[in-house]
């Protein structure tokens, strides 16, 4: 074809870069106005620079008990995060061979990804709720909610997860070589063996993708938690809450919290992953080796 | 140096050890089907209590009554009498929900629009000119990490820049083109809109990115050949091969904005009608039938969105 780069690249480039910046310049906006001194107000120009409005988050001066609400997302993001890989897995597992329900799985989790999240809220409020009637009607009139964040509020998570988590492990497999698996079972593996000590090291980079979509989606969760999580909030719907109270940089510093969890954890994963590429690139195959 | 014996023994000990051990094992074996099941069940368990319950129980409810502040488990068209009062009776003008969903509609509309065109072009640039592997990943990625981040966060974003006193409008009052802020910057259609694409562009670049790379490139090079213009193999050539992700893209894109009440409720300053909106305000003031009715009525209208979707594919398949 022809030499060097078409015009068309330099086109498509300028055009790539201007989304990167409409995806990313407004977040470092609110970084940066996060840093506003104390006499700074919701937009540019800053007034000095400080960390004032962070310091103010963490002292608890707060309108909300934002500490509680980092707590409980957190924990809610870590049983997310381990919940969705040991499914997917699985699942991506029983995938690999014909069994019954197979579609209506599969069907099911599309479903879950596309169905708006509000109307999967609601169906969960109501089922806790109904739940919640039954007992008080036939077994305990004191009984309070079955709703919370470890029971609705973890299903609703998942209902978001789990999709994300079976794509991913149907796209592992899609270019896996079922001979190595083979190959271990012929030299007398059990089927646990060879998943442990064949399957699971070369599908590890992409297993912590999945706990990396688990942990995020969950940390971020608004619209699946706005009817069903209980009584308690989320640092998200905290944060939702806020948007229409408050007239003062404290919104910017508890994003650019929560943003910075988000940061740190992509980072570890993608690192990990980065890290683990490397290592089955330099020793993956001995293919060929100690023959001579 | 091992005997051949040893290393049988050790790749395979029931081999060795006689028919008797092999064959107790061959019975403590699970069937695989029963595999299977131990694998998928968990997985399906939890769609079957966190979604499929849940949908039966918004189309039961739907049909029960209600008063100021509970549910009560009786047969009723209420839910769906009260969404909408007043259609026939307002004819030819269209009723309050009748104008919450064409609103709806329009915003769809234009999200999907945009959302196709940026998803397509970005989705082109990675696929077709970004040559090497490592950069093809790390620009991915850049696009992908603002999905791990959080959705609320995005849109407040645009406060600084969009507000009265954002940067557009003291830039634009600096430059003299205006005299006094412009307001519909903010809280507007406009914002919930830019908002809307700046949040879900992903979702269209995913898939059309995806049926991109699988397009053999000796195709397009063999429409270079047979002297097509560059506009020709675009249109006769890699558009109908990356219709797959482009239906796929805007499935997700469309789902997402009509079942939308938080973008719609912060960038719109909670002033903007829409589906997913009604929903919630009908569960703030406890109407749960009225809100599940919302929210069927809201499920039939995107499940009608998606089977046209996905019929014109087919049809275009075909022929």
């Amino acid at each position: 074809m022809k030499e060097g780069r078409p015009r068309s690249f330099y086109v498509l480039a300028i055009f790539f870069a201007a989304y990167v910046l409409f995806l990313y310049g407004p977040m470092i906006a609110i970084y940066v106005l996060s840093f506003q001194g104390p006499q700074g107000g919701l937009t540019f120009p800053m007034n000095g620079v400080s960390t004032f409005w962070i310091a103010k988050l963490f002292q608890g001066t707060g309108i909300v008990d934002l500490g509680a609400a980092f707590r409980r997302s957190l924990l809610l993001g870590i049983i997310v995060m381990i919940v969705t890989v040991v499914l997917s897995v699985a699942a991506g597992m029983a995938f690999r061979r014909k069994f019954k329900a197979q579609s209506i799985l599969f069907y099911s989790a599309i479903a879950s990804l596309i169905v708006p999240s509000i109307i999967t809220s609601l169906g969960i409020s109501l089922e806790f709720r109904i739940i919640d009637d039954l007992v008080k009607a036939h077994w305990n009139e004191n009984f309070e909610t079955s709703m919370g964040l470890l029971t609705s509020g973890l299903g609703a998570h998942l209902t978001w997860t789990l999709p994300f988590g079976l794509l991913i492990m149907f796209a592992i497999f899609n270019r896996f070589d079922p001979r190595l698996e083979e190959a271990a079972r012929d030299l007398g593996a059990t089927p646990w063996q060879t998943f442990r000590h064949v399957v699971l090291p070369i599908i590890l980079p992409s297993v912590i993708g999945i706990g990396l979509f688990g942990f995020t989606l969950s940390w971020d969760e608004l619209a699946r938690s706005s009817q069903a999580i209980g009584a308690v909030n989320t640092l998200p719907l905290d944060l939702q809450g806020l948007t229409t109270t408050v007239t003062n940089p404290d919104i910017y510093a508890l994003g650019t919290v929560i943003s910075a969890v988000s940061f740190t954890v992509i980072a570890l994963a993608l690192g990990t992953i980065h890290v683990l590429n490397k290592r089955q690139a330099a020793k993956g195959s001995d293919a060929g080796k100690g023959l001579v | 140096m091992d005997t051949s014996e040893d290393i049988l023994q050790q790749a395979s000990p029931d081999l060795i050890r006689g028919s008797d051990t092999a064959r107790a094992a061959k019975a403590a074996r699970l069937s695989p089907s029963f595999i299977s099941w131990l694998q998928a069940g968990p997985m399906m368990l939890v769609f079957l209590v966190f979604f499929l319950i849940p949908l039966v129980f918004v189309v039961i409810v739907s049909f029960w009554d209600y008063n100021e502040y509970q549910l009560l488990p009786a047969f009723s068209g209420r839910g769906y009498t009260d969404t909408f009062e007043g259609c026939i009776a307002q004819l030819p003008d269209l009723c309050t929900i009748g104008r919450t969903y064409l609103k709806t509609l329009k915003l769809c509309f234009l999200v999907w629009a945009i959302t196709l065109f940026i998803g397509f072009w970005v989705a082109y640039f990675l696929a077709f000119h970004v040559k090497s592997k490592t950069w093809q990943m790390g620009l991915s990625l850049l696009c992908t990490i603002p999905f791990w981040t959080s959705n609320v966060i995005r849109m407040i974003a645009w406060i600084p820049l969009l507000g009265r006193n954002g940067l557009v409008n003291s830039g634009l009052m600096k430059t003299g083109l205006i005299n006094h802020p412009v307001e519909w910057l903010l809280f507007s259609e406009f914002s919930v809109v830019l908002a809307l694409v700046h949040l879900f562009t992903f979702f269209m670049v995913v898939p059309i990115f995806n049926s991109m790379v699988r397009i053999d490139k000796s195709l397009i090079e063999a429409a270079y050949d047979a002297g097509a213009t560059g506009f020709q193999t675009l249109v006769n050539v890699i558009i109908p091969l990356a219709k797959p992700g482009i239906v796929i893209g805007s499935i997700f894109v469309i789902t997402i904005v009509m079942g939308d009440f938080i973008t719609i409720g912060v960038m719109g300053g909670q002033q903007i009608a829409a589906a997913g909106k009604i929903i919630e305000t009908r569960v703030n003031a406890l109407q749960f039938p009225a809100a599940a009715a919302n929210a069927v009525i809201l499920l039939a209208i995107t499940f009608l969105i998606i089977t046209m979707m996905s019929r014109i594919v087919d049809i275009k398949k075909e022929l």
